[in-house]
């Protein structure tokens, strides 16, 4: 199994994984508490753009809608937590129900009436649109008056209820984030990544190579919305408060789709490339501008977007691509032929 | 010998178009068919409802005794009925060996089984040196040798081409002829393919069926149809290519 998984894969590309992994273990023993909550964010940004990319990276199904996912993963684990004291261990499987649910109402509508393209973009928007109004009115979880955990005291770590210090978080990101790293990888070289990659290509000429495009499309939509909602549940108890306004906004989704996007899109290493720079550079330059006692509000967006513009002018596939190439971690394509 | 295909009165119009009228042929197991006709004739259409693109307005169609007509493309692929396109369709962002191993995962479920199967196939059309390359930088008689590895990683019983020699030059032509040729002898491998090249058609086909606005005028051997008057009137006569 292990052997499987890592044949094909150069060394150096493991030794540097392993490296990477090895820095970000000991990372919490020397950060400060404002440096961990970025490390944190980074590797949520990375394990979310993990999840969008299978839809958009492997299948080429672009969903602008993620936060519906997000947020449903957070509101269920969070309110069976609150209600009735559910461990989110156990809550996750609500969180991951309600959230495939909903990816395969939208998929379904999609794919079976041919929404494709922009059009299918604007079906996620407005399911995530429905969700925030919906949730703002949804009295179980408080409404748009917001909906909060209860904040002990962070002395002891209690991971099976999740309340504890940013250290737990981090290390529990970290563990999502290489998990979905290893599952990705399982996928794109398995049967199903090889038809989402076709699909991805050209849907007819998949089809006429006997892919069933509508079961695998769901396939995509589902595992994506199952591995979003987690990011929710640990999104809701490491803040242990949940907005509508907040949680289910369109600017979520925008912001988790750029790590990917300048990452490289399909690529593995991409969405933690892409989450590293955007959000280590921008609470980098949020720290330094403070340190400067510089105030610029809005200045977080502005620097969204130059990275966008230049990766999008100089760099069209991603940063990675040209790394892996410079540094000689490209697969052999005899294994795996993704860009 | 039983006939592995069977077509039976189709018609597709679109929009009041008459694309296909009343269109019926047989194809046995093991033969070498091909389909010609002027321009906008029908053929790509019969293709596509035989591929199950397109659903017939009437008639049926039936692969090895099983009616198929009204079936998905990707349940017929399953059915056994490969199929390429007359305008190429690689999967750009993949290897030339990964573009294959999609077709071979039909019957495969694992990656090296899959491999296995693609790259013996790529070795029968002559593509096994370029199987690292992204299918994006091949050349035109390169992709559609890929067009045709693909479909046969399917393993099918009936193979259908579309124009696969159009654009290739006559030494090309002749290569993929005699691919075509071995695959039939081989491995029993039936083929239907529609053809603009006589050239090509001539060498393979041994049952000629002639298609002109969207009727069936002619079948039979070629030597039969190239004495044919309708057919000569129709398409032989205009054309020059002979």
């Amino acid at each position: 199994m292990i052997a499987r998984l890592l044949e094909g894969v150069p060394r150096r590309g493991l030794v540097a994984l392993a490296a990477l992994l090895l820095v970000l273990l000991v990372f919490p023993a020397f950060a400060s508490g404002y440096l961990l909550a970025v490390g944190f964010l980074i590797l949520y940004f990375a394990f979310v753009g993990q999840a969008w990319n299978i839809m958009m990276g492997f299948a080429g199904q672009l969903s602008l809608g993620h936060s519906l996912y997000v947020g449903l993963g957070a509101y269920a684990a969070a309110a069976l937590y609150v209600h009735f004291g559910v461990s989110p261990w156990i809550g996750l499987g609500a969180s991951i129900a309600t959230a495939v649910l909903a990816g395969a109402v939208i998929g379904f509508l999609a794919f079976r009436f041919g929404v494709a393209g922009v059009y299918f973009a604007i079906l996620t928007i407005a399911f995530s649109e429905f969700a925030r109004i919906g949730f703002d009115h949804f009295t179980w979880v408080q409404g748009s008056s917001g909906f909060f955990l209860p904040v002990t005291n962070y002395a002891a770590n209690d991971l099976w209820n999740l309340r504890g210090s940013p250290t737990m978080f981090y290390y529990l990101m970290l563990g999502m984030t290489a998990g979905a790293f290893v599952l990705c990888h399982a996928l794109l070289r398995s049967r199903m990544g090889y038809y989402w990659l076709a699909i991805r290509e050209s849907q007819e000429a998949a089809q006429a190579l006997g892919v069933n495009v509508f079961r695998y499309k769901m396939y995509a939509v589902m595992i994506s919305a199952a591995m979003t909602s987690l990011a929710g549940i640990v999104f809701a108890f490491y803040y242990n408060n949940l907005f509508p306004e907040q949680i289910f906004h369109i600017s979520r989704s925008i912001e988790l789709i750029l790590g990917p996007i300048i990452g490289g899109i399909g690529t593995l290493v991409g969405p933690l490339v892409g989450a590293l720079l955007l959000t280590g550079l921008a609470e980098g330059m949020r720290e330094a501008m403070l340190q400067l006692g510089i105030d610029v509000p809005g200045v977080k967006q502005v620097f969204y977007g130059v990275c966008l513009l230049l990766v999008v002018m100089f760099l069209p596939n991603g940063v990675w691509p040209p790394l892996a190439k410079a540094f000689g971690f490209e697969r052999r394509s005899t294994d795996r032929g993704e860009r | 010998m039983p006939a592995l295909l069977e077509v039976a009165g189709i018609s597709k119009n679109f929009r009041g178009l008459r694309a296909v009228h009343d269109a019926s042929f047989d194809i046995a197991e093991g033969s070498i068919n091909a389909l010609i006709g002027p321009n906008g004739a029908g053929k790509t259409t019969i293709f596509n409802m035989v591929a199950g693109v397109y659903r017939p307005d009437s008639g049926s169609i039936a692969f090895d005794r099983k009616p198929i007509h009204g079936l998905r493309p990707d349940q017929i692929c399953a059915a056994g009925i490969g199929r390429t396109f007359q305008v190429v369709k690689p999967f750009a962002g993949l290897s030339v060996l990964d573009n294959v191993m999609v077709g071979a995962f039909l019957t495969e479920k694992t990656s090296a089984g899959a491999r296995k199967v693609s790259l013996a196939v790529l070795e029968k059309l002559h593509l096994a040196a370029k199987c690292d390359l992204p299918a994006s930088s091949l050349t035109l008689p390169d992709r559609k040798r890929l067009e045709v590895a693909r479909a046969l990683a399917t393993r099918p019983r009936l193979l259908l081409l579309d124009e696969a020699m159009a654009g290739l030059r006559p030494t090309e032509c002749d290569q993929m002829v005699e691919v075509f040729r071995e695959l039939n002898r081989t491995d029993g491998l039936t083929i239907l393919l529609i053809e603009h090249v006589m050239r090509a058609v001539m060498a393979l086909a041994q049952h000629i069926g002639v298609l002109h606005h969207g009727e069936v005028i002619a079948r039979g051997s070629p030597e039969k149809i190239v004495r044919d008057a309708a057919v000569l009137e129709c398409y032989l006569g205009e054309e020059t290519e002979v």
